[in-house]
């Protein structure tokens, strides 16, 4: 089922949380929704969940309306799974009953083994408690719960984030198996840009409040709305340029264009990614000088400064071995690679 | 961001806290209805001047020493590497199932001649201070260790560790725990009546049986309802906004042990001594008084167990309807309105029995006389006296409770009021019967108000051991003192396991 959320405001009190969000998720895909703390994700994941009912806009499930003006469809009868952020693990039942809870009588045992094997749980868990659990198990436990009753869609609010960095790969490795096994329509929230390019077919942008982009993955990594937008996905380095012909002059030399969204200016400002540049020989195009060297293992973190009239930092990645005639202070050559994306001029975000 | 709370329920908590507010409307109406010019007259004696000393010197001397006895015993069980620890953990709460006025008269018994100041302190600061105990030893084990080691690597000593580190640390529990010593003091009469102390509390109780709920005992009453106040601003000023949290990760390594070495045998010495003085004594002489009670003497002993059951049942599910709206609010709502409300409930329950007995005599005669001297005034009284202890302990259950669970059982499909049954309920129902245990145990033990209120007939196991013992009936109280003992072992024993699983 396609669930499609148009025109959802919020406010709390005299403070909007949610502006006009539209939101698209066709069935059995994965989207996730990536924003910094407080931008209102967790309340829009919420309000589709119906613990809070919006103040406009329609949501739908396939030809279902969940919520329309003035009316919406209570939480227990959305046929709509959630996993909170700590799991929300109820601590007075055992694995097995956890996630037995929303199932009815006929059939239960049988469904807890099935949604067990599917979330990769070992049946030896069922007869624990949630607080013999690991942090990892937890939240499969959690998963298995929302999955249980086989809902339409199932909305994930950060469920990874309270893990650690190896437990969370691991876990959110078992997580979408079992999603892609189980072919839920699901909705995952995250502040984390790497798991939400990582975690599926869609990534939608949120900022104070509202939706400015959402796309496949490589879209909005790769042409993203705004330089904030790109910023929010992963490190940029935003160089001021000026437009000659089909390409740009910039710092780091003459570069081509990916995408422009500057509405044809002539000065204009131009992102590229830090793994777009490389180090070069042949000076003539881009130049900077080293300012300095960190070694981490297999590669190293170089940090330059353009040289010019308005000097650029950035930090760039390379492999160890290139680092031997590298000493702060060289001037080395940088070349470009895949273009750039051009924005109205003086966006800078940092 | 919570979400308001509904309609309902605000009515509930307000509606209730008008009811939790009837002493306080009480004494208000009373200064009103007295007027200024006669109160004056009635107050302004010299045996009002002695009440108000005795009532300040029992305060100013009682509450110090209650805070010496209670934190220095919490230290010695709690951070030494005393032998028995365990053992003497228990003893220094031991006192508490003792009621203070059962305390008095083993005391009274042993020594004829106790009266005055003196005796009233004596038993007064040995009844009352595991009261400090109790949340100094909370907060001592709650304490991250790391900031005790932060402390040495400083170069700090031991003894500088212990008054720069770890009592201003205690400052909240030792405030804490003096404010209630402080209000239990105000509001105590048996003890003191027994060894012939006079305090505001126990010259009203004489006021009363001569006028009446009349002018005398009124203003008398205002006096008393007026120190409560101060005692609650000398808290709350002393408090200020003070809030100790770790800030950091806190890890549940266990604190340090300080080595007593040579002073062993008088850390035991002082711990033996206190407890032989707290709890030996009363009770040697309650089971010395009880082999001299004659079989006949137990006849009333039955009557009296199913009186006080019934009456500190109605108590506790009075207190667990009322305390639980309001426990709601103030955890899942809230608010600087659910903080106005839970003030309200408490400074209603900060008012000493004497004035919530006067109030609810003066309000059932004159506006309901059929609830005069009913099963139901009783009740109430109960209520208002013991709420605090419902409240604390169901706000730590909701607590517990976090609204999460309530919102995952539905999004399994289950409907918002079967998912407060299946989830919220079970989970709180721990904390239902600990607050139930709490109230009607307090309740059982209760003399003063159930004396001024109880209907003609009842005979709880309080009022027996009074009118025995008040008659110098030394053996036929002493039937009922144990009882009273027995009934309060288990609502000690709860208080103690409470404050050793708290993490504050």
């Amino acid at each position: 089922m396609k669930l499609r959320i148009s025109g959802v405001s919020k406010s709390f009190d005299t403070t909007p949380v949610l502006t006009d969000i539209g939101l698209e998720v066709a069935q059995g895909s994965r989207t996730a929704i990536v924003g910094s703390s407080g931008c209102g994700k967790t309340t829009l994941l919420r309000v589709i969940a119906g613990f809070i009912d919006p103040d406009c806009g329609e949501i739908s499930l396939g030809n279902r309306v969940l919520v329309a003006p003035r009316r919406g469809v209570p939480a227990h009868r959305r046929g709509i799974g959630y996993v909170a952020q700590d799991g929300a693990l109820f601590p007075h039942l055992s694995v097995a009953a956890n996630i037995g809870f929303g199932l009815p009588r006929t059939g239960r045992t049988q469904r807890i083994v099935e949604v067990m094997k599917l979330t990769s749980l070992d049946a030896a868990l069922a007869t624990r408690y949630p607080h013999q659990l690991s942090g990892g198990q937890q939240q499969r436990v959690a998963l298995a719960r929302a999955l249980a009753p086989r809902p339409e869609v199932v909305l994930l609010d950060e469920p990874f984030s309270a893990l650690d960095t190896g437990l969370r790969e691991q876990t959110r490795a078992a997580v979408i198996t079992a999603l892609e096994r189980s072919g839920t329509t699901t909705v995952l929230v995250t502040h984390d840009q790497e798991e939400a390019l990582s975690f599926g077919d869609g990534v939608a942008v949120m900022m104070r409040g509202s939706l400015p982009q959402s796309g496949s993955p490589q879209s909005v990594f790769g042409n993203p709305g705004s330089a904030e937008i790109a910023a929010l996905m992963g490190s940029i380095v935003l160089l001021p340029a000026v437009r000659v012909g089909n390409e740009i002059d910039s710092a780091l030399g003459r570069i081509d264009v990916r995408h422009d969204r500057s509405n044809g200016a002539e000065s204009v400002s131009a992102m590229v990614r830090p793994s777009q540049v490389s180090l070069s020989v042949d000076l003539s195009h881009g130049s900077a000088s080293v300012t300095g060297v960190r070694h981490i293992g297999p590669t190293a973190l170089v940090s330059l400064r353009t040289l010019g009239e308005q000097p650029v930092a950035l930090l760039i990645t390379i492999p160890a071995q290139q680092t031997q005639s590298l000493a702060v202070g060289a001037v080395v050559g940088l070349k470009v690679g895949g273009g750039a994306v051009l924005y109205p001029a003086s966006a800078a975000i940092q | 961001m919570t979400p308001p709370p509904s309609r309902a329920l605000l009515i509930i908590v307000v509606v209730l806290a008008i009811g939790m507010l009837v002493p306080v409307g009480y004494v208000i109406e009373a200064t009103a209805r007295i007027g200024i010019d006669e109160l004056a007259t009635l107050l302004l004696r010299p045996r009002v001047g002695e009440l108000l000393g005795n009532t300040a010197l029992i305060l100013v001397l009682g509450v110090p020493i209650t805070v010496v006895l209670g934190v220095g015993s919490a230290w010695v069980v709690e951070r030494t590497d005393l032998p028995g620890r365990r053992f003497f953990a228990v003893l220094s709460v031991a006192p508490l199932a003792i009621p203070a006025f059962v305390s008095s008269y083993g005391w009274a018994s042993v020594i004829p001649s106790i009266q005055g100041l003196g005796g009233g302190l004596l038993v007064a600061t040995l009844a009352y201070y595991p009261l400090v105990y109790l949340p100094a030893l909370a907060t001592l084990r709650g304490l991250n260790p790391s900031l005790e080691e932060s402390a040495r690597s400083l170069g700090l000593k031991e003894g500088a560790i212990l008054f720069r580190v770890v009592i201003p640390q205690l400052r909240l529990a030792i405030l804490g725990g003096g404010l209630i010593v402080a209000l239990h003091l105000l509001a105590e009469y048996g003890a003191f009546a027994f060894i012939r102390f006079d305090t505001f509390t126990t010259a009203i109780v004489v006021a009363y049986q001569s006028t009446f709920a009349g002018p005398s005992a009124a203003s008398l009453g205002i006096v008393l309802a007026l120190l409560s106040v101060i005692v609650l601003g000398v808290e709350a000023t002393a408090r200020g906004r003070a809030r100790y949290a770790y800030v950091g990760s806190s890890s549940a390594r266990p604190a340090q042990l300080v080595t007593l070495g040579k002073f062993t045998p008088l850390a035991i010495l002082a711990l033996v001594a206190v407890a032989t003085l707290a709890t030996v004594v009363p009770m040697a002489s309650v089971i010395r008084w009880s082999l001299a009670t004659k079989p006949e003497m137990l006849d009333g002993l039955w009557r009296a167990l199913i009186d006080t059951s019934l009456l500190s049942l109605g108590g506790a599910i009075g207190a667990i309807v009322v305390a639980l709206p309001v426990a709601w609010l103030a955890t899942r709502h809230p608010s600087r309105l659910s903080r106005v409300l839970e003030g309200g409930y408490s400074i209603a329950s900060s008012l000493p029995a004497i004035i919530v007995a006067l109030a609810l005599v003066t309000v059932t005669l004159n506006v309901a006389p059929g609830l005069y001297q009913t099963a139901a005034t009783v009740t109430a009284a109960y209520v208002i006296i013991f709420l605090p202890r419902a409240l604390v302990t169901l706000r730590a259950g909701l607590a517990q409770v976090p609204e999460s669970l309530e919102e995952a059982a539905r999004a399994l499909g289950t409907p918002p009021l079967l998912a407060r049954m299946r989830v919220t309920t079970p989970l709180l129902f721990p904390a239902i019967a600990a607050a139930g245990a709490l109230v009607a145990l307090g309740a059982a033990n209760e003399l003063t108000a159930t004396l001024l209120l109880a209907p003609t007939g009842t005979r709880t196991l309080a009022t027996q051991f009074w009118s025995a013992a008040s008659s110098i009936d030394y053996p036929g109280a002493a039937p009922y003192a144990i009882s009273l003992v027995l009934l309060s072992v288990p609502a000690v024993a709860l208080l103690f396991a409470q404050t050793r699983g708290k993490k504050p």
